[in-house]
């Protein structure tokens, strides 16, 4: 038998040490209560309806796309429902300077951010019209790679230190996405060059049916930041007021100089992980789901709201219609979009078509004028 | 005009963009204050400081993701991979990530980024560091591989390479860097990007080859000349797209061809040239167009790099069974 050596013991106080310092940041409690007045975001009224409004909206958008993919009316989908808190109030801490490199799932915070609803359905279809980005709007197309966005963001942020910009570069993935090698290099380099970035986890405990105590032993997902050097925050990821204070102020160290942040949101998702015959029951409690759906970002958000003479059931209402008809006529301009054709892929390949091209887009101009 | 090394040529080809555009960024490792470890970048950090010429961290991946990034934000990255046996750790970025940038966006976003990487053998350099791995890059859709073989094409290339508005892989032979000097002119100039040049002019065949293996061409074909045969040789400069005008007509000349490249036989781009020349000039063919490559082995162990690497003896043989034949 090993003897328990000194070191030994201070090794183990080294790890507890370390989760101690990653403690959960909330603000609203579960029943919409204020916890914790001393971190409260400085938002005004209009404010707090407008987020309210953004999740509400939203909420209708995965229950709509949900039903439009089921009519094979959408293509790829990631449910969302769930993540509003940790998804919105994060991009409504932005500026619209600020640059947004999403995943997969982060198709919501590019809608806010300015990306005509229109094009979010074309590019869960499969069309190149979908990711046109309109110029002004300061996002990248979601990123299927998980991680890569992570590297592109510190030279995103790097870039507009190097221009003096007041902005910074957010980027979002999962639990899962931690484990990539591309996330630690890229707040590892975020860290070295000092840059504006803010790192998002949005760890919503499940990477499709992997839980997260299988992609690390970490207590935290937060403390990875100590990895890199950077300062770490755990936030209750169903209160938009906490995910708001927390990117807040993050941003503010950014945009003055002082590098970058890991924010770790505690979300869920209460849909699969995506539309392609996922099944999460497979994986996952009812009794588990149930714990969640008490924690429902919109629930608590309402009730804070309601208590102020801010929200009621007629406000929700019009929201809901709005959303349901702006769904309507987007699927419609989504509809109206011309067919891709090949010498259309050919033509987006290169500034100038190297020979090769030239010569397959006379075969396919030919074939396409038949 | 200046007597110059290629790796001369090359530092004096980011001098005049770093000079000429001030979106050119050089980064790497250790590219900074040690100018690089081949001194490809010697004297670029003092000349225009830490802000356009900067180390990195240690890792392949993340500096291909800063070259995406940097881009996006209207820089024109010009980032280095020390070695390129290592490009392995940064696939996803250039062939995942850069390449497709244009195309993904719908020309919204594109990737003005040149990636130099020295590889290439002779010189006894440790494992994964001289690998060719050109034609895994040349099977890419969205990008150009450039490889040099002088210090004149070296400048024009890598200039025209960095002005270029789509990524561009530049690859810089080791045992060229400083094996021979040429007259390469002060200042700009440029030479376009998917155009071969006929390094030697001949009648009976044409020899289509790059990086170091051009050299060894040239010296088989002077070999070749003492036995009466006219040979041409073609250095494809760029080797995707291929330049497929100059191919055609140097066959359809000489009716025999030989593709010559330092890469194992089941890499590299010789099998798309024989493809393309079997497509567009079999009517030309007095005899097969045959290959000269490497045994399809892992790269040598230093030691065994004379006997494995193609030279000029292995380009006379196949010439001779081509001319013969």
């Amino acid at each position: 038998m090993a003897s328990k050596t000194k070191t030994q013991l201070n090794v183990m106080q080294q790890l507890k040490d370390i989760e101690e310092q990653f403690q959960t940041l909330q603000i609203l409690n579960e029943d919409g209560q204020v916890v914790n007045e001393a971190d409260m975001p400085d938002l005004s009224d209009e404010q707090l309806q407008e987020l309210m409004t953004r999740m509400v909206y939203t909420r209708i958008l995965d229950q709509r796309s949900i039903s439009l993919n089921r009519q094979g009316r959408l293509g790829f989908y990631a449910p969302t429902a769930g993540q509003e808190a940790s998804q919105l109030a994060s991009q409504y801490a932005l500026e619209k300077e600020d640059f947004i490199l999403p995943g997969y799932r982060d198709v919501p915070q590019l809608v806010w951010h300015g990306l005509p609803l229109s094009q979010a359905f074309l590019w869960s279809r499969g069309h190149f019209e979908g990711m046109k980005i309109p110029e002004g709007v300061n996002v990248l197309h979601p990123q299927i790679i998980i991680g890569a966005q992570y590297v592109q963001t510190t030279g995103v942020a790097l870039g507009m230190k190097k221009r003096g910009a007041k902005s910074v570069a957010i980027t979002y993935t999962g639990d899962g996405g931690t484990s990539q090698g591309d996330f630690y290099e890229g707040i590892n380099f975020a860290g070295a060059y000092k840059a504006p970035a803010i790192f998002i986890v949005q760890n919503n405990r499940f990477a499709i049916s992997t839980p997260v105590d299988k992609q690390s032993a970490a207590k935290t997902l937060a403390q990875k930041a100590v990895a890199a050097g950077i300062p770490g925050i755990q936030v209750d990821g169903m209160d938009p007021l906490a995910v708001y204070a927390a990117v807040h102020e993050a941003r503010e160290r950014a945009v003055n100089g002082e590098g970058p942040t890991l924010i770790e949101t505690l979300t869920y998702r209460y849909g699969p992980h995506t539309m392609a015959g996922d099944d999460p029951t497979r994986y996952r409690t009812a009794d588990l789901d149930n714990e969640w759906e008490k924690k429902d970002p919109l629930v608590r958000f309402r009730k804070f709201l309601e208590a102020k003479g801010l929200w009621n059931e007629e406000k929700e209402s019009a929201v809901i219609e709005k959303a349901k008809e702006d769904i309507k006529e987007a699927i419609k301009v989504a509809d109206a979009a011309p067919k891709q054709k090949v010498t259309d892929l050919m033509s987006i390949m290169y500034e100038e078509m190297p020979q090769n091209l030239k010569e397959q887009f006379e075969l396919y101009k030919a074939k396409e004028s038949k | 005009m200046a007597q110059m090394t290629m790796i001369q040529a090359i530092t004096d080809a980011l001098r005049t963009e770093l000079r000429n555009d001030p979106n050119v960024l050089v980064f790497g490792e250790d590219v900074g204050v040690n100018g690089g470890v081949f001194r490809a970048t010697e004297g670029l950090q003092k000349e225009f400081g830490e802000e356009r010429v900067f180390d990195t961290p240690l890792a392949e991946s993340g500096i291909g993701g800063l070259a995406v990034g940097l881009a996006l934000q209207g820089y024109r990255p010009v980032p280095e991979i020390q070695f390129f046996g290592f490009v392995f750790e940064v696939m996803d970025s250039i062939s995942g990530q850069l390449a497709r940038m244009r195309y993904r966006s719908g020309g919204r976003y594109h990737s003005p980024v040149t990636i130099r990487s020295p590889f290439g053998g002779g010189v006894h350099t440790p494992d994964m560091h001289a690998d060719s791995l050109e034609g895994l890059m040349a099977q890419q859709p969205g990008l150009k591989v450039v490889i040099p073989s002088t210090p004149y094409d070296a400048k024009g290339l890598l200039i025209s390479s960095i002005r270029d508005n789509d990524p561009v892989i530049f690859l810089e032979h080791m045992k060229l860097y400083r094996s021979f000097r040429q007259e390469v002119p002060e200042g700009e100039y440029s030479i376009p990007l998917g155009k071969a040049d006929v390094k030697r002019e001949g009648t009976d065949l044409s020899i289509i080859t790059y990086g170091a293996m051009v050299h060894e061409s040239l010296k088989a074909a002077d070999e070749l000349a003492k036995e009466g045969y006219s040979v041409e040789v073609i250095d494809l400069r760029t080797i995707a797209p291929l330049d497929i005008e100059t191919i055609v007509a140097s066959v359809e000349k000489t009716g025999r061809a030989i593709v010559v490249q330092e890469a194992q036989k089941q890499a590299g781009i010789a099998a798309q040239v024989v493809a393309e020349i079997n497509d567009r000039a079999i009517l030309s063919l007095e005899a097969p167009v045959l290959r000269v490559a490497a045994p399809d082995t892992v790269f040598p162990f230093p030691q065994a790099e004379a006997v494995w690497l193609p030279n000029y003896k292995d380009v006379i043989e196949t010439s001779k069974k081509v001319l013969t034949f």
